[in-house]
């Protein structure tokens, strides 16, 4: 809901509401009127929409309807108003002394508040942040009308009970400074926000901007330095899709790894960027990670270095399965394969850092091989704390 | 007689390099058709009448499901295979659910395209690595997992297990026949029961599983 800029008597209030409820203005406008004869209840609505709803920030053109619903709002006012000093009279408990000061005080509230949207106003159109002559005027004028209400009301006041002078007199000019500054405060709360709004919108902007900057585009470049080479451009490619991936999906990239998952994806990549082959993953459930894992994964990785080094094939899949009381880790090649018996003494790969790994952390190790026919590491690791979920 | 082929993807890059490949490497497929959007590729299907529909799960207006809930009460004969280069798990499974025969991920070598287009055109399921992956995770039995309604439709055989998980390792349907002592027809037979599980079970798993995990 937004304050209306055109065809506005007092703030725009009434006719903004009309708009947001889809009704004729002009029933708002009565129905305010018939609340203030109701011992004010109209003005006190009045005056808190006009401080907690923002003004609108566009103009609409003012039309010949507009200036003949004006001289209705006016005469609708006038009539509000009169109802409501006239019930005040008639009630009696509120004498002309007391609601005589308060009315003068929130007349020239109004004066004052109105310049402020003026202000506002004038500051959307030219950019202008000074008040103009006019609208010193008119704010003085406001603040006179206001303080005189206060004063009047304390003069009145003070002929009916002397008690506690001091302290009613701080307090009416607390409530006058107050009432004048409300425009001040509203406006200042309003631009923090919309300044805040501003900046975080820029802050994310510059955030993808530069993240795009320092990846996509910096490998797009490197792939056109090394077009020559597929190979080089098919890792750069791969590496670059898995990195906006996991940034479009909100995982941090080199951050420590907490669950089996994320962990076997980060070794996968960390083979695929070394060695320019393509690893497919899939893992089937998740767990926590705990003291035989680490051990797991380094062993899996190791199988996939050799699959790299050794098969002599651009692609090597993993699949790992997560079960309540085991986790398993295939790692597999359709390359050349190898004679398990004809390996010689001095390689350590499979012997110390696959199966001694996992033979000690009191997992196992099959192997599936012959020449010609890739190979599969196969590795098995008891978990030691059973499943929660 | 070649398998007529209608592409669907919103990208006209991807469906034009996908048409020039499947043109030049085989005459088993002939692309007859394609679409950039979900009414259009309704009405092309409708008009075109093709043996196979390659369908992109991510598209503008509902994607992939939006396309089959349209047609397959309207034309039941034709079979979609979902190609996408989504990996988010809630994604596939709503296109396999929506009645597709299978799903493979863009990255794929065009013969391999082509192989899938033709099994699925012979009434196989197609099951990538990663989809076999994402149907035993859907299917696997948790503690505390809801109460099973039917076990004849929310539970996987052993044999099923086997089978997907032969196929998550990257098996061919030929080396699970082998590994698992068994003809490639039966490794088929275990394929599409699993298929057809994963559409009609109504086991809530699958859904809640499906949408509370956003990637695998």
């Amino acid at each position: 809901m937004r304050r209306r800029r055109t065809g506005r008597v007092v703030a725009g209030v009434a006719s903004g509401l009309a708009d947001h409820l889809g009704a004729p203005v002009f029933w708002v406008r009565a129905v305010f009127a018939g609340l203030a004869a109701l011992s004010g209840v109209g003005i006190v609505a009045y005056a808190l929409l006009w401080m907690f709803v923002p003004q609108s920030t566009v103009a609409e053109p003012e039309t010949d309807k507009d200036r003949k619903e004006w001289q209705q709002a006016v005469g609708l006012a006038a009539l509000g108003l009169g109802v409501a000093v006239f019930t005040g009279l008639i009630g009696g408990a509120a004498s002309g002394w007391i609601t005589g000061p308060i009315a003068v005080a929130l007349v020239g509230a109004a004066v004052v508040w109105r310049e402020a949207d003026e202000a506002q106003r004038r500051r959307w159109k030219d950019g202008a942040l000074g008040q103009g002559k006019t609208g010193i005027v008119r704010t003085v004028a406001g603040g006179a009308l206001v303080l005189a209400g206060v004063a009047a009301f304390l003069v009145a006041n003070d002929s009916v009970q002397n008690l506690s002078t001091v302290v009613l007199s701080v307090l009416a000019t607390l409530i006058g400074v107050a009432v004048l500054t409300v425009p001040l405060w509203m406006r200042l709360v309003r631009d923090l926000d919309a300044e805040r709004r501003a900046r975080i919108r820029t802050e994310e902007r510059a955030e993808i901007a530069a993240h795009l900057h320092d990846s996509v585009l910096q490998t797009l470049a490197l792939i056109q330095k090394q077009s020559e080479s597929p190979r080089e451009v098919k890792r750069l490619a791969r590496s670059q899709e898995r990195e906006l991936r996991s940034w479009l999906y909100g995982r941090e990239v080199g951050e420590q790894p907490a669950t089996m998952s994320v962990a076997i994806a980060q070794t996968c990549a960390e083979v695929e960027d070394q060695f320019a082959i393509a690893v497919s993953q899939v893992v089937v459930g998740d767990c926590e990670l705990e003291d035989g894992m680490f051990a797991l994964i380094q062993a899996s990785k190791e199988a996939m270095v050799n699959a790299a080094k050794h098969a002599g094939v651009g692609e090597v899949s993993v699949y790992a399965e997560i079960e309540p009381d085991k986790v398993t880790v295939f790692v597999r090649d359709r390359g050349k394969g190898f004679d398990p018996d004809t390996v010689p003494e001095d390689r350590h790969g499979l012997a110390g850092s696959i199966r001694g790994r996992m033979d000690r952390h009191g997992g196992q190790v099959r192997l599936r091989t012959a020449p010609g026919e890739g190979t599969e590491v196969q590795l098995e690791m008891p978990r030691k704390t059973e499943a929660r979920t | 007689m070649s398998v007529r082929v209608f592409l669907v993807d919103d990208h006209a890059l991807f469906r034009a390099g996908v048409r020039a490949e499947l043109d030049n490497i085989t005459d088993e497929v002939e692309v007859v058709g394609e679409a950039g959007g979900v009414g259009e590729a309704v009405a092309g299907i409708a008009h075109h009448k093709p043996d196979v529909v390659l369908l992109d799960v991510h598209m503008p207006d509902g994607g992939g499901a939006e396309v089959l809930r349209q047609i397959r009460t309207k034309i039941p004969e034709v079979t979609f295979l979902a190609l996408s280069v989504s990996d988010a798990a809630e994604d596939v499974i709503n296109v396999i659910r929506a009645g597709a025969r299978g799903y493979v991920t863009k990255t794929i070598s065009s013969q391999e395209l082509v192989k899938a287009v033709v099994r699925v055109s012979e009434g196989d399921a197609v099951f990538s690595p990663r989809l076999a992956g994402f149907v035993l995770d859907a299917f696997a039995d948790r503690p505390g997992a809801a109460p099973i309604s039917d076990p004849e439709l929310d539970l996987l055989t052993p044999r099923e297990r086997d089978v997907l998980r032969l196929l998550a390792r990257g098996y061919a349907y030929k080396e699970i026949a082998s590994e698992l002592f068994i003809s490639v027809k039966t490794v088929e037979t275990h394929v599409s029961s699993v298929l057809r599980k994963t559409q009609l079970s109504n086991r809530y798993e699958l859904s809640r599983w499906a949408t509370d995990r956003r990637l695998v």
